[in-house]
């Protein structure tokens, strides 16, 4: 026998059948693709013990409850904390969820950073803490050794709470009356309960009871208030066979769900109100007993609807016609427990004091005034019984000076703060800021007509940010103070969106500070410990915990331990004295409130023949324009029509599109007043035709790689409107148009 | 042949096969060797050398302790007061009873002088660990589904010894996992653990496992999370 090669090709083939027949190949196959999932190169999450932390979600004015589950030392996913008072269903929104790339991001500042070349090209040179706080002092001592305390300014996210109230406090011990929070609705909210009901406090609307909620463009599901509560009030009305009527000029997730969309022109919406009461006085569906009993200037109120708001006469211009208005406030006054909602989007503007008051008052005409399911007034919390800051001579005669926006003057009386007059004053006369605090807020990004702004920012000689991200305002700072992001902090944090609950959320460090940063608490106690006088003495604690401490007293065991502390369930504070009017009633109408209905809406600015369309903001659960920014996350989310690669859309109804040339995708160039973008367009049915809507939170400059460059600000391309009854942004639209780009 | 032909062959850039006539039936010895060798390789020698042999750090008797403890297998491996499972002793369970010598084996000293005495761990290798890609919950099939232990880890309680540990040298994962049968085939259901298996029993009781909407069955989250 010869060994060929036909031999070797038999035996490899018998080999190769024979293999076939034996689990070898198989098996092989098999573990050679586990070894290739256990490539050492592959992230494998180490494992540990597992915690669970009780916190409060800071990242809007929802303050959730929040569970985040820890693995040793690191945090790996934050959940909606059930069973919380206001949150049962332990809901979340993509925010919230996403945390975690705030906590972990590249986007934080490592630590205490100087400005090192000119203002806003972001060269920075890292200083000590012990650095940054005497720089800032000496800066701080060198004003107010001029006599001129007044020229610091201050503006946070909120005013309740120890943090916003620390702030506050330095500002008054160091003699400057320009503290400043961000707009929002709470602002017309305060400004209604006080003209109407004579209550300092803010309005917590009962939606969870509610039978028939009416809503004048707020985004009930797409971030209003607190958006896990809101949305489960809404869904709780759809299973009971509630009705939702949305009032709104463009079909949004709330409208899309509503049983009923009213599309109102823009800047309509109070007479629609309006011509709502006209329906319900005239077939004489209002609350007897209410208006009888507890009201005054019902007359008066009468008069003027019957006057000026005959649904006939507001249909010819609010773009709804006169038997839907009708048909809708008869089904609101016969409901059960109806409630008319007021706050444009989620309620990040002010908006119209006109508008706000004409919903507060149908909510007056069906009696729901203090009742479950209606709107509540709650006081004012109460609980930071500080000592009293002590006042030395320079900050006596600080305090003195009249504010920069003249909010709480009688020009103002009502609003608390008015943002853009503040950058409005320092455009025009530029001495009067000498330095500005800002904290827990983004105002170059996040204030209609941020390009102002930015301009006063230039104007500024001295600004301080206690961000925690190199936003758009830090990056026009002198000095950062990078504050602890609130995964690492504590803080008390009264909830006052979505409730009719008093209720304070504690947020607390669910891991240890990162990096380099500090508390902002306690950055202004050294601040002012560093001032010495009289300014120090008004800050008596060792440092931010022991304050906070010592503010909750009895209650900081119960709230660390739980997260957060809420009022017991109580009915609604009495229609006989929950009214602190002179006349202990609830007032529909007085001498102010008629001359506020009185003057019209304030119309968008621009020219008509010039600007031919209407650009209109929306806001969207997928994206925030808040302090923070978005997440990574949430932009992953956002559809293709709204964000595609770096470029941002508009939606435009297909009629106007047609009209001006324009098909799906295009990119045009979007001109307004006071800026212009380029951007493409969407086409969409659910856009009232002569309005370009551009979502917000998009277009950052700031806040690192995955926001930065995507999309346009429209924050740039609109302009404040104000209030000519409030002061405050009415927050309408801008006039614009779009060209072939 | 012809010589044309022979020229033809020669032309031709491989030489003939000398045995191109009449190899026929070593041909077909060639394939039957290559045949039986290839199954010997598949069967015999590929096993051996996939596994790898470990042996415990001593032998552990579960006969002797099962007559002993009054709770069956939950005496040591227990449920822990959240539900989560404890898996393998730890030593301090086993100090219980074992602070002092128990008998006279050559394990027991081990045990006693190199772990109980120097307060250390047992080092066991887990016959049943699944990757780490699966999650399992010992609770939603004992206290939920009330199986027992057999029906999942054979009778390895009233067993006299502990078998010698084998790994994957590929995968790194125990025998037990892909089954001592290197074909997959398995006669009792404590036989293997692959996903199929786990597949097999939760497809049967569709009825309760339906977490997916399209297949009415366990959906694949249920034990990948």
């Amino acid at each position: 026998m010869k060994l060929s090669r036909r031999c070797f090709l038999s035996l490899s083939i018998g080999g190769t059948v024979g293999t076939a027949l034996t689990p070898l190949p198989w098996k092989l196959t098999d573990d050679m693709s586990i070894w290739s999932q256990n490539w050492p190169w592959t992230p494998v999450p180490p494992d540990g013990a597992y915690t669970y932390i009780n916190s409060t979600c800071t990242l809007c004015p929802g303050h959730c409850g929040i569970r985040v589950r820890k693995v040793d030392d690191r945090a790996v996913k934050i959940e909606g904390q059930e069973g919380t008072p206001l949150n049962q269903g332990g809901g979340l929104c993509p925010l919230g969820l996403s945390g975690l790339q705030l906590l972990y991001g590249p986007r934080r500042i490592q630590g205490p950073l100087k400005r090192d070349g000119e203002r806003g090209k972001g060269q920075w040179k890292p200083i000590s803490w012990q650095q940054a706080i005497d720089e800032v002092s000496r800066k701080l001592a060198d004003i107010r050794s001029q006599g001129k305390p007044q020229s610091l300014a201050c503006l946070t996210d909120s005013d309740t709470g120890t943090v916003p109230q620390l702030f506050k406090r330095f500002l008054n011990a160091y003699g400057s009356p320009n503290f400043f929070r961000m707009p929002s609705v709470e602002d017309a909210y305060e400004s209604v309960l006080s003209l109407t009901q004579g209550v300092d406090g803010f309005a917590g609307l009962d939606l969870y009871n509610a039978d028939f909620i009416l809503s004048f463009g707020s985004a009930l599901l797409d971030g209003y208030g607190a958006p896990p509560r809101v949305m489960q009030a809404i869904s709780r009305l759809k299973e009971q066979n509630g009705t939702l009527v949305q009032v709104e000029h463009r079909l949004s997730n709330t409208a899309a769900k509503a049983n009923v969309w009213l599309a109102a022109k823009p800047g309509t919406e109070a007479d629609l109100a309006l011509s709502m009461a006209y329906v319900i006085i005239a077939q004489q569906k209002y609350d007897t007993d209410f208006i009888g009993t507890h009201t005054e200037g019902f007359e008066a109120f009468v008069r003027m609807v019957q006057e000026r708001f005959d649904p006939q006469k507001v249909a010819a211009y609010c773009g709804v016609e006169a038997d839907v208005i009708v048909r809708t406030a008869l089904a609101f006054a016969t409901a059960q427990k109806p409630l008319a909602v007021y706050g444009k989007g989620k309620g990040q503007t002010a908006g119209s004091l006109r508008e706000a008051l004409a919903v507060h008052a149908l909510n007056a005409l069906v009696g729901n005034i203090n009742r479950v399911g209606g709107v509540q007034a709650i006081p004012a919390y109460d609980y930071l019984q500080w000592p009293a800051v002590m006042t030395d001579e320079t900050a006596a005669a600080g305090l003195q000076t009249q504010r920069l926006d003249r909010a709480r003057s009688p020009e103002f009386p009502h609003a608390q703060a008015i943002v853009h007059r503040l950058f409005e004053t320092v455009n025009a006369s530029p001495g009067e800021v000498q330095a500005l605090f800002v904290a827990e807020a983004n105002p170059c990004y996040s204030l209609p007509g941020s390009a102002n702004v930015q301009e006063a920012f230039d104007k500024i000689p001295y600004v301080v940010s206690f961000s925690s991200y190199m936003d758009e305002t830090a990056m026009q700072a002198d000095l950062i103070l990078p504050n602890h992001v609130y995964l690492e902090r504590y803080e008390d944090v009264p909830v006052r969106s979505g409730t009719t609950r008093p209720m304070i959320g504690l947020c607390q460090p669910v891991v240890a500070p990162q990096l380099n940063t500090r508390h902002v608490g306690d950055s202004v106690i050294l601040i002012a410990k560093a001032l010495k006088g009289a300014v120090a003495e008004s800050f008596p604690w060792a440092d931010y915990e022991s304050c906070l401490q010592e503010a909750l007293g009895d209650q900081w065991d119960a709230i660390s331990d739980q997260g957060f502390w809420a009022a017991a369930e109580s009915a609604p504070a009495s229609l006989d004295n929950g009214f602190g009017t002179p006349s202990g009633k609830f007032t529909l109408m007085d001498e102010t409130i008629g001359a506020v209905y009185q003057v019209g809406e304030p119309s968008a600015a621009g020219d008509a023949s010039e600007y031919p369309l209407l650009l209109m903001p929306y806001d969207s659960i997928r994206l925030t324009s808040r302090y923070v920014g978005g997440t990574p996350f949430m932009l992953k989310t956002v559809a293709d029509t709204v964000l595609k690669g770096q470029d941002g859309f508009v939606d435009l109804n297909p009629e106007t599109a047609a009209h001006i040339g324009l098909g799906e995708g295009q990119a045009v160039r979007l001109s307004t007043p006071v800026g212009e973008a380029r951007v493409r367009v969407h086409l969409d049915d659910g856009v009232m035709p002569g309005i370009v809507s551009i979502p917000r939170g998009l277009g950052h400059t700031a806040q690192g790689p995955f926001l930065a460059g995507k999309g346009v600000n429209v924050n740039r391309l609109i302009a404040p409107v104000e209030d000519p009854a409030s002061g405050l942004d009415a927050a309408l639209g801008i006039r614009a148009k779009l060209t072939k780009a | 042949m012809s010589s044309n032909d022979t020229l033809q062959a020669h032309s031709d850039s491989h030489p003939p096969s000398p045995d191109s006539k009449g190899g026929g039936p070593y041909i077909l010895l060639f394939f039957f060797i290559g045949v039986a060798l290839s199954l010997v390789v598949g069967w015999g020698v590929f096993p051996k050398l996939l596994y790898s042999q470990k042996n415990q750090p001593f032998d552990f008797n579960h006969k002797n302790h099962l007559e002993m403890v009054d709770n069956g297998c939950q005496s040591c491996h227990f449920f822990r007061a959240d539900g989560s499972f404890s898996g393998s002793p730890r030593l301090a369970q086993c100090v219980e009873c074992h602070e002092e010598m128990q008998g006279q084996s050559e394990d027991e000293a081990i045990f006693v002088e190199e772990y109980v005495s120097k307060g250390q761990e047992v080092p066991w290798l887990v016959y049943a660990r699944q990757p780490d890609c699966v999650f399992f919950s010992h609770s939603a099939h004992v206290n939920g589904a009330k199986m027992d232990c057999i029906t999942c880890h054979g009778h390895i309680g009233t067993s006299e010894s502990l078998k010698t540990y084998e790994f994957n040298r590929i995968t790194g994962y125990s025998r037990d996992i892909w089954g001592r049968s290197i074909s997959g085939l398995k006669s009792n259901s404590w036989d293997r653990m692959k996903m199929d298996d786990c597949a097999e029993c939760h497809a049967k009781y569709d009825a309760v496992h339906d977490s997916s909407v399209q297949t009415k069955r366990d959906a694949c989250f249920v034990c990948h999370k």
